[in-house]
């Protein structure tokens, strides 16, 4: 029933004019994930033969995979009517009158202008990003970058690279979600920067959200060539709306030799949504790989970059914070695959909880028998905000080469009385001198991401502190 | 005589259960240095936190009046904006905001207004430098990893930097070595030499009084101010002890 009523505010919505003649699109009354509804999809996207196949094996194994049990309970997730979710042009559809209040406020706090927030929510097209991208795309072409959307890049001079990378390092027999997310996937960007080509800039993906339907199963392929550097942010703090609730991205991240790649990522989806994201980097020898990641919203979150360090000396650096509000439940963490002799990974996870919100860091660090000389140090630290919240930490640790340093250290605590006080007693009122506390335990995740996000998250967190008083 | 600053009257402090004070009577005009003494235990930091209102210590009787407004049940943050200000005996670590973005911060709130940058950070550098504190723990993250003098100091310069009406130094000169207390008495005596600002200082020692002249000297003694007297009584205490006003 509840799908339904999403179908009925869409019928409502300003562009239904537009859209009459797409009705057939909706697949509204059909129930499960079938051949036929993949093949249309596939269609629509004018996809290559190879991957019309490969939506249809995938298919195959989703439907033969089992839901995942060891995390948080994602049961409020409808597996039957789950081609509501795959149902094109979802994150366009929405009507600014229907995005819940809470996000607009959050938009209106965050000082977002209005066009953005309409794009952000879901709603109508945002001409300035599209230019903003449109020429980034410019000026990194000149360095011999591609940066272009997935689909159009299946049909240009790279369709073969994308045939030798699409979802290799995250094959759909990963897991359930992976498999859907092969079968269904839809937009998201495509990155190839060339040897020996350092970009300059920070890549954005913010700059394409309102791409038809991104932001629900997009597919993120970044290939870093020998020698070369590249920073690439997904995402953006301002919560992005979706009608439909499943979030299942993939991205993929290939880091050939002495390269570098830097991912940062702030997710903050609105508080309906299961986010079943998953992230992947392969990097080869003497490179460097780098995670910046804040979790914000959804109301479940399964999310565990992975790094495997295949080369010998590379490295990788995790710096993550997750922020578990009411009825949130985040299971955040990360896996690293030490295969190279010498390679190094240092993890730096944060998590709060506050109103009952639950924050989990889960972690697997498996050094190979060939590592010989790999040293990984893991730091968890957790702050919980009142007695109801929770904050659990689930450390795995695989070592099967007899040389190799492997360190784990987890804290909890919470805000001190004695450190309000102090804040306090030089004129910050209670609400500032808490939010402020939160904002420094997170400040080692924000002075990694450039200056605009930095100042969105710790707007974000201000936000999130409002009200967590008394 | 003008209208005291602060007017304590009849206070009493619970921690927890207990009471430590019990009906403390306090004025401090503008303009007046006064010393509060008295051995381990007393009272003296709680008769501080009191004044500041930290909720650990409960007004249970009583009234505190600043600046002719009842605080007696204001929030700290109030009391910080009617102008007090307290020096704290072991400054929080703070993780992740800079001294001087958490000064800048404060002023911000205190004064209700914007502060101008390019001036507020060439009159921090001056506070640091008067302190002889490196300026490279302006950008530190505040108090975190700071000695116990760097601590001490840090308190101190917020002082100058936000320059209150008045101020409780909780044994500022507590483990600090010779120089670090000259330099922080220089500090408190540059506050002072300010018109109409006052200071009650709790202290152990006279070092950190030398630069300062002191109106009044109180004895605080199992939560009750057993005497009153002028700077003398500092160098009598020092001589013979609290044994003469212990029972």
């Amino acid at each position: 029933m509840k799908e339904k009523t999403q179908v009925e505010d869409i019928n409502r919505s300003l562009y239904d004019f537009k859209d009459i003649e797409d009705d057939a699109h909706f697949y509204k009354f059909q129930e499960g994930l079938t051949p036929d509804i993949v093949l249309q999809l596939s269609k629509e996207k004018n996809d290559p033969d190879w991957m019309r196949e490969f939506r249809l094996k995938s298919l195959e194994i989703y439907n033969r995979l089992e839901v995942p049990d060891w995390g948080p309970s994602i049961e409020g997730l409808n597996m039957d009517e789950i081609v509501t979710y795959v149902r094109p042009k979802t994150g366009m559809s929405a009507k600014w009158a229907d995005v819940p209040e809470d996000i607009k406020n959050t938009f209106e706090r965050l000082g977002i202008p209005q066009a953005e927030r309409e794009s952000l929510a879901g709603v109508g097209a945002q001409y300035d990003s599209e230019l903003v991208y449109h020429n980034v795309r410019e000026e990194v072409a000149a360095m011999g970058v591609v940066y272009t959307d997935l689909e159009s890049a299946l049909h240009g001079p790279y369709a073969e690279m994308i045939h030798e990378h699409f979802m290799k390092l995250v094959p759909p027999t990963d897991h359930k979600f992976a498999a859907l997310h092969g079968a269904v996937w839809s937009g998201g960007s495509f990155v190839y920067v060339p040897p020996k080509v350092t970009v300059e800039i920070p890549l954005q993906s913010y700059f394409r959200l309102n791409a038809p339907g991104a932001g629900q199963f997009e597919h993120t392929l970044i290939i870093v060539d020998d020698e070369a550097d590249l920073h690439f942010i997904e995402g953006c703090s301002a919560p992005k709306y979706n009608v439909a609730n499943l979030h299942a991205g993939c991205v993929e991240l290939f880091v050939g030799k002495k390269a570098r790649l830097r991912y940062s990522t702030i997710e903050n989806w609105s508080k309906n949504m299961y986010n079943l994201n998953t992230k992947r980097a392969l990097v080869g020898e003497g490179s460097k790989m780098e995670w910046v990641s804040g979790s914000f919203g959804s109301h479940v979150s399964y999310l565990y970059p992975m790094t495997i360090l295949q080369g010998d000396h590379s490295h990788m650096e995790y710096t993550g914070i997750t922020f578990a509000g009411a009825s949130q439940n985040l299971d955040t963490g990360m896996k690293v695959i030490h295969n190279g002799a010498d390679t190094s990974s240092v993890i730096n996870a944060k998590s709060i909880s506050k109103s009952g919100g639950i924050s989990t860091y889960r972690s697997s660090v498996v050094i190979g028998p060939k590592a010989f000389g790999a040293k990984s140090a893991a730091n968890c630290e957790s702050l919980m905000l009142d007695d109801e919240s929770r904050s659990d930490t689930i450390p795995a640790i695989d070592v099967r080469c007899a040389d190799a340093d492997v360190g784990h250290e987890a804290k909890i605590g919470r805000i001190s009385d004695d450190a309000v006080f102090y804040l306090m007693s030089r004129g910050l009122s209670e609400e500032n001198a808490r939010a402020l506390i939160v904002s420094g335990f997170a400040n080692n995740v924000s002075k990694e991401l450039p200056l605009e996000y930095a100042v969105e998250m710790n707007n974000l967190i201000r936000l999130e502190m409002v009200g967590s008083i008394g | 005589m003008s209208q005291a600053l602060l007017q304590v009257r009849n206070l009493h402090v619970n921690v927890g259960d207990i009471e430590i004070l019990h009906g403390i009577d306090l004025d401090i005009h503008p303009g007046e240095v006064h010393v509060l003494m008295g051995p381990n235990g007393a009272g003296k930091s709680t008769l501080g936190h009191a004044i500041m209102g930290n909720p650990a210590y409960k007004i249970t009787k009583g009234s505190i009046v600043f600046n002719g407004a009842d605080i007696t049940d204001e929030s700290t943050d109030k009391r910080a904006k009617a102008g007090l200000f307290l020096s704290f005996q072991n400054p929080i670590e703070v993780p992740g905001i800079s001294l001087s973005n958490f000064i800048r911060n404060a002023q911000e709130e205190l004064s209700g207004e914007r502060v101008r940058l390019f001036r507020f950070r060439k009159q921090l550098e001056n506070n640091i430098d008067s302190l002889q504190m490196d300026k490279s723990y302006l950008d530190r993250d505040l108090n975190v990893g700071f000695s116990g003098g760097e601590k001490k100091k840090s308190e101190i310069l917020q002082l100058l930097t936000l320059n209150p009406l008045m101020a409780i130094l909780d044994e500022t000169d507590s483990g600090l070595d010779v120089d670090a207390v000259r330099t922080v008495s220089e500090g408190v005596q540059t506050y002072m030499k300010q018109q109409d600002r006052a200071l009650l200082i709790i202290t152990h020692s006279t070092r950190i009084l030398e630069a300062l002249k002191v109106n009044y000297t109180h004895v605080l003694v199992d939560g009750k101010l057993i005497t009153t007297g002028d700077a003398s009584l500092i160098d009598d205490i020092n001589e013979n002890g609290f044994e003469k006003y212990l029972n």
